[in-house]
């Protein structure tokens, strides 16, 4: 008897076990030292400053009153991430940038989804497009906490189709006169400084549109009803509405005309910011459930012992830990200058979907419980739901995707396939050749013949095109 | 004036430790380590010292296997200006530790060494007393206040004993182990985690320091206390003093 309760004790202590590791080290080799560093102190910060307030943010839909998160945050340093030092930035990556959109929005989704609006879709775009004597003037506010930013381009009847926008800019005397209403805007009841998306030309489509730089307080400009959210409650969304409201010269972003290369280039880098937050979510998720799993029992046993909750608990957990490696490697490739706009379409795409399964799991874990709103699993439900509408819905990005994949390997690319280095080689697979070849045999002969023997072998890809050209096999040797 | 504040690498304070299967002491494989607790308000107290302008440098110093880096690391990232690593193996006992410190206090000279009172794997409460007898030097123990007179080079110190709370006078230099009401340590603050990447670590060997690892202690066995058992309702006073006297043989 004495030994089976022995060996029971030490079961619950490698499972105590098992959830320190889960809990500590589970993000430990995708960074290094100094990346955990800064991990675990924006953890440290957001768990004691943020996640406290993160019940009450959801059941009121406002911020707290008695502390103020973005002076907060500003003062840890955490808005000017990717914004040089010389404006109280801390001159990092896109990499940086994610670790602390994950900490914070582990601890509230809507802190997290404000922050992440204001620090990568006002800041940011600042800071890549602004003008000197604009940054000057607008980036140390921001970035202190001071001053709340948002950015706004989706109208009420235009979300999708943005650039279908009809919010107008009329070209006047010292500036421009806006008339028009914006829609979905994050942080818009509060924010002091705004990046508004218009039509200085509703003839010319996408090539019309200019970004302008808005303040709070500009004649014209009035924000409408707060907007009752189903999630990402207490993270303010509003109506913009601008009636002949006066922007001046120097408040352009960019050029005149040109705002569609930063409304796009923009929506690349919010994507990839803004897919943290869903992996902060994934996390918040396993951290309520483990250690419930732990200490409810059924049956006479926690309900973790079961393997089917086991089960769930590990698609949880390498959701997390896939997305998670997802978003991390994009956001290198991003400071590498490798910006592309499948990855970082993919990457919201993917972490999206997969925290709201994450998060119906997790209510799923905790039963009658996760049906309560007493407990954080529906909040963590409907903030998670969002990530897959907000900065382009997951259709748009599917069709993102999917066109750039058809463009880039057009009929013309079938030659130029064996230059590929290996990671494109599963992109162009030998479906997608032999498909091609079917449809069109006699082009493929047309290009194969152009090449000798020997040239096959000069390729890189090597392993590739021995495959490619067994696929090939009789056709090839029929046709040549 | 310089000030050198003592660190050390443990289990951290949040985890549920358990103990090895074979008794010989606590599973660390696997098992989040960070700074202790009261090393933490040391440096504290150290950074707030340099801060009042009492102070000019603050060195950590750590010693142990190459992962003390890492405790070293978020030193710095406090704002530590330097960082000392005496590489040892593992075990290391209080008094081998506090012969080593007094080898790096001979190079390094600083007027004010602190420390936490005690490390909360051991729990020996050692160190900081043995430094002041191998050095001769004056020590204010589980130090809930400090301050401190720099025309005079003499600090005082509000000492958590158990009748309340002594006030000592030190002559600088002096050895100052600090308890938990001291202060609050502060976050490292992410420019400071960036800035101390390029924040020098020196390394010193057990060779160089000239310090023999003899250990007089051996640790025959570590085993969990035994699990507490449930209490028992009683009807009488009687019964509770036939209890006592019989039973538990207290009385």
């Amino acid at each position: 008897m004495q030994r089976i309760i022995a060996a029971s004790s030490l079961c619950s202590k490698i499972l105590r076990k098992e959830r320190q590791r889960a809990l500590f080290s589970s993000s430990s080799l995708l960074f290094d030292d100094t990346q955990l560093q800064f991990k675990q102190s924006v953890r440290q910060f957001a768990h004691e400053n943020i996640a406290p307030h993160a019940s009450k943010i959801d059941q009121s839909n406002s911020f707290p009153k008695e502390v103020n998160l973005w002076k907060l945050m500003g003062d840890f340093n955490l808005h000017g991430i990717t914004a040089p030092e010389e404006y109280g930035g801390l001159g990092l990556g896109y990499l940086y940038h994610c670790i602390a959109m994950e900490e914070i929005s582990r601890a509230s989704g809507s802190v997290g989804l404000s922050y992440g609006a204001h620090s990568n879709l006002c800041i940011n775009q600042l800071v890549r497009n602004g003008s000197a004597a604009q940054k000057e003037k607008y980036l140390p506010k921001l970035i202190s906490g001071e001053h709340v930013g948002a950015l706004a381009m989706s109208e009420p009847n235009a979300g999708s189709d943005v650039v279908s926008m009809k919010c107008k800019a009329d070209r006047v005397d010292g500036g421009y006169l806006l008339n028009g209403n914006k829609m979905w805007c994050t942080n818009g009841p509060s924010a002091q400084t705004l990046v508004v998306y218009a039509k200085t030309d509703v003839t010319a489509g996408s090539k019309g549109i200019t970004a302008f730089i808005i303040e709070k307080g500009m004649p014209g400009y009035s924000t409408a009803q707060k907007l009752d959210k189903l999630g990402m409650r207490g993270s303010d969304t509003c109506e913009l509405v601008f009636e002949n409201c006066f922007v001046p010269e120097e408040n352009v972003l960019g050029k005149e005309g040109k705002g569609v290369y930063v409304l796009m280039s923009g929506l690349d880098l919010e994507r990839l910011v803004l897919s943290a937050g869903p992996i902060g979510i994934m996390q918040a998720c396993l951290d309520v459930v483990l250690p419930y799993i732990r200490e409810r029992s059924q049956f006479g046993r926690p309900i973790g012992e079961f393997q089917l909750i086991q089960g769930k608990v590990a698609d949880m957990y390498t959701s997390l830990q896939s997305s998670r490696s997802y978003v991390y490697s994009v956001a290198r490739d991003c400071d590498s200058g490798r910006v592309d706009p499948k990855d970082c379409a993919g990457v919201i795409l993917s972490a999206a979907e997969r925290a709201t399964q994450v998060a119906l799991q997790a209510i799923q874990c905790l039963g009658g419980n996760g049906y309560v709103n007493e407990y954080a699993t529906g909040r963590l439900l409907r903030d998670a739901k969002l990530y897959e509408i907000g900065a382009g819905t997951s259709e748009i990005r599917r069709m993102v995707i999917g066109r750039e994949l058809f463009k880039q390997h057009s009929s013309n690319q079938a030659a130029l396939l064996v230059n590929l280095s290996a990671s494109e080689v599963e992109v162009g697979r030998r479906g997608t050749v032999e498909n091609k070849a079917r449809l069109d045999g006699s082009y493929k002969a047309k290009s194969l013949s152009n090449q000798t023997a020997s040239s096959w072998k000069s390729t890189p890809a090597k392993g590739f095109h021995m495959e490619w050209c067994q696929s090939f096999g009789n056709r090839w040797f029929m046709e040549s | 004036m310089k000030i050198m504040v003592a660190v050390k690498r443990v289990v951290d304070y949040a985890v549920k430790i358990r103990v090895k299967p074979d008794k010989s002491g606590v599973e660390t494989q696997n098992v989040k380590m960070s700074m202790n607790p009261f090393c933490e308000i040391a440096l504290e107290e150290a950074l707030k010292i340099k801060e009042s302008g009492l102070a000019k440098e603050v060195v950590a110093v750590s010693m142990g296997p190459s992962n003390c880096v890492d405790t070293l690391r978020t030193g710095l990232a406090m704002g530590a200006d330097r960082a000392i690593h005496v590489e040892a193996s593992r075990d290391l006992v209080p008094l081998t530790v506090a012969k080593l410190l007094k080898k790096l206090v001979e190079i390094e000279n600083p007027g004010l060494l602190i420390l936490g009172k005690q490390a909360i794997d051991d729990d020996c409460n050692q160190t900081g007393q043995m430094i002041a007898g191998l050095l001769g030097w004056p020590q204010g123990t589980f130090a809930s206040k400090v301050v401190f007179d720099k025309e005079k080079q003499v600090a005082t110190v509000d000492r958590e004993v158990d009748g309340g709370l002594e006030t000592l006078c030190l002559d600088l230099p002096a050895v100052i182990t600090t308890d938990l009401r001291l202060n609050q340590p502060r976050y490292a603050t992410l420019p400071n985690i960036m800035k101390a990447k390029s924040k020098p670590i020196k390394k010193f060997t057990l060779e160089e320091l000239n310090v023999e690892i003899k250990s007089d202690i051996e640790v025959v066995q570590v085993i969990e206390p035994p699990k507490r058992k449930a209490g028992v309702i009683l009807s009488s006073v009687d019964e509770l003093i036939d209890k006592l006297k019989n039973e538990a043989h207290v009385i």
